[in-house]
């Protein structure tokens, strides 16, 4: 995992409620069994037409897009399917950031294994934030993960709380299963505790 | 005296492993259930650590996803594989590989027992109250109806239990949903979901585990209970459960892997000690009276999205936020529909009864109840597609598959079929469904399909009248 620290971007702007993973990346593009290439498929009923071409008019299609780093979405961002491809699409494409009002509880879970920030922040807020992206929409944003804030074009500087075992993770770029892993010994105090060994 | 505890308090203790401060608590987990689609990546990192598989004893696998339900060509069950594309073909062998390699239980295509993941865990017994279970599907909250604390998991977080057998977790936040009154006549599970997501929003249960209770959940068989709890995460809830009663202790005493002898009785005595106590508090209270609910149907692109059947579309200016306004209008948009109009009356194209949320037994003893002796309307496209291969022997020992097949409906293999659109089964850009499955999202059925949720009576309501139809008026009193 890319450890994440500080970033400027600029921002795409998809401000829309209840965004669900299967736009993100729908169910067609989930036969592999790797994680590559699936950024291709990113947003891919949104972005492209039925022969393919992309849609011009779509935000991901646009010039402003090409290399940013923050996502700047509405509520519930990422509910529905539990499906991982769906950072793995977000983060392929170059993002490390998603702001919205709330999360789906297993994208969020997800998304913080792949060392993507998902940014929570309160309606008024997230109000203010779209009025600065609306009125300066090439504008660069500025995280700094360690500060735990985001500052934008006009002065806008807001904080954010993530906990802190995950901002230790991002920061680092380590991922849980070796701190999972240095738990062995409870492990297996707790399964013969409770009957739970092998056989038991 | 003890502080009162609600079931998902009691769970969460039994199966706390440890906790460090200012990191998340590390959760037992007794049971993973894993299939084709969200595992392959995590055996790829298994063995790029030189990991093992801990404890596959605790850890069972099924295909589902991507396996096709048409009948196979040379009538085997394992020749439906053939009908998969070669991506699909190549997930499936993956997972036969990885089972293989690790020791892992598979009931592969090629199994009597194959079916959805979450309607085989329920059916071997492999579900039982009191468990921490998890599954790389977001609807694994279904085996909450067993009094299971069970929610759906990413592939990173399915090698994580791989590994370990456990996860790391925050402990949730407790929703009681009280559910009051008695159901009218062609109002199910299905409807009581509906109307409860309807009311609370996509939204408003993140961050919850929902218990459900009261008079209107006691009265529902583990079926309809599994209904319920299937749909919890559509109200943004990880999981939802009910405890355990006698109803769920009659279903898991024929289950095959369930306790049996000395060990059922042991089983027992824990299991009645998890319904909540009776001073227990929680974190949030909301109640729902289905006295007077109607069946419902969604007209949007979500389930939230969903009105009593009698109803016309809403307007967006009925709302007052933005937000919401801008989201009913691409959704309209979408689904072609016009606020303030009916959707009973409106044609319907394709039919689809199945998926983890309809697929059992009840479910499918509902849809022919109101297909027996009719025929599928001119031009409509039925699926019937049972959960599990043990119900689809069921329903043809009691005939159901010749009342689905007489009607004009095609009778499938088990599978997730065409909830999800990755397997051969889908409807095309434009078409309308009634579908007893749990998403209406945009393109989830098919790119550009158009999806309204009701339950296997309403569904078999619109097969045979060819639109969206009051099923109250095709059932006898």
């Amino acid at each position: 995992m890319q450890p994440l620290t500080k970033l400027n971007s600029r921002v795409v702007a998809l401000p829309l409620n209840d965004i669900d993973t299967d736009q993100i990346i729908p169910a067609r593009f989930l036969k592999v069994t790797d994680k590559a290439d699936l950024a291709a498929n990113l947003f891919a009923d949104w972005r492209f037409t039925a022969d393919g071409s992309p849609r011009p008019d779509f935000v991901l299609n646009q010039p402003q897009s090409r290399g940013a780093q923050l996502l700047f979405a509405g509520n519930n961002f990422g509910c529905g399917s539990s499906r991982e491809h769906a950072p793995w699409a977000l983060t392929g494409f170059g993002f490390r950031v998603v702001v919205a009002t709330s999360f789906g509880d297993i994208f969020r879970n997800n998304a913080l294994k792949n060392g993507l920030l998902p940014v929570r922040v309160d309606a008024d807020t997230h109000q203010k934030m779209r009025e600065v992206l609306e009125e300066n929409p090439q504008g660069e944003w500025s995280l700094d993960l360690e500060a735990q804030s985001l500052s934008l074009p006009g002065g806008l500087t807001v904080h954010f709380d993530v906990d802190p075992f995950s901002k230790t993770c991002l920061m680092r770029g380590t991922d849980e299963l070796g701190y999972l892993l240095s738990f062995m010994d409870q492990i297996l105090a707790y399964e013969q505790a409770h009957g739970k060994q092998v056989g038991a | 005296m003890n502080q009162p505890k609600n079931i998902v308090q009691k769970i969460w203790d039994e199966h706390l492993v440890a906790q460090q401060p200012d990191s998340p608590a590390l959760l037992y987990i007794d049971r993973q259930l894993i299939h084709e689609v969200t595992s392959p990546q995590a055996f790829t990192g298994l063995r790029q650590r030189g990991l093992q598989v801990r404890r596959p004893d605790r850890t069972t696998a099924t295909v589902d996803h991507a396996l096709p339900t048409l009948p196979s060509p040379d009538g085997t069950l394992a020749g439906r594989l053939g009908l998969a594309d070669a991506l699909s073909q190549k997930q499936i062998a993956q997972l036969e590989t990885n089972t293989q390699e690790f020791g892992i239980q598979c009931y592969g295509p090629a199994s009597d027992r194959n079916g959805i993941v979450h309607v085989i865990g329920p059916e071997l017994g492999l579900t039982q109250p009191g468990m921490t279970m998890v599954c790389g599907d977001s609807h694994t909250s279904t085996h909450g109806a067993f009094g299971a604390l069970a929610f759906g998991i990413g592939t990173s977080e399915v090698e994580h239990v791989l590994a370990t057998q456990c996860l790391l977790q925050r402990q949730p936040k407790t929703c009681k949903v009280e559910v009051m009154g008695k159901p009218g006549k062609g109002v199910s599970a299905k409807d009581i979901i509906l109307a409860l997501i309807a009311k609370i929003g996509v939204a408003g249960g993140v961050g919850y585990v929902l218990e459900y209770c009261g008079e209107a959940i006691r009265a529902l068989n583990m079926d309809e209970r599994m209904t319920v709890c299937n749909m919890s995460i559509e109200a943004g809830a990880r999981a939802g459960l009910i405890a355990p009663d006698e109803v769920t202790f009659a279903y898991l005493a024929d289950c095959p892997l369930a306790p049996k002898g000395a060990e059922w009785d042991a089983a027992l005595e824990k299991w009645k000690q998890l319904p909540s106590d009776p001073d227990a508090s929680y974190d949030r209270v909301v109640t729902l009276d289905i006295s007077n609910l109607e069946p419902m149907i969604t007209f949007g692109t979500n389930p939230g999205m969903g009105m009593p059947i009698t109803a016309n579309v809403p307007f967006p200016s009925d709302y007052s936020d933005e937000s919401q306004k801008a989201a009913l209008e691409k959704a309209l948009a979408y689904m072609d529909l016009q606020p303030g109009a009916p959707l009973l009356g409106h044609a319907v194209d394709v039919v689809f009864i199945g998926s983890c949320t309809n697929s059992r037994m009840t479910d499918l003893r509902q849809a022919a109840q109101v297909m027996r002796g009719r025929k599928v309307a001119k031009g409509v496209r039925v699926l019937v597609v049972p959960g599990s291969q043990p119900i689809k022997r069921q329903a043809e020992a009691e005939g159901l598959d010749k009342v689905f097949l007489a009607a004009g409906a095609e009778w499938r293999e088990a599978g997730c079929s065409m909830c999800i659109a990755m397997n051969g089964d889908q409807i095309e850009p434009g078409q309308y469904a009634v579908s007893t499955s749990n998403r209406n999202f945009e393109g989830r059925q098919g790119k550009g399909g158009r999806t309204l949720l009701a339950s296997p009576w309403t569904a078999a309501a619109a097969a045979v009248t060819g639109m969206v139809a009051d099923v109250r008026t095709l059932l006898d009193d």
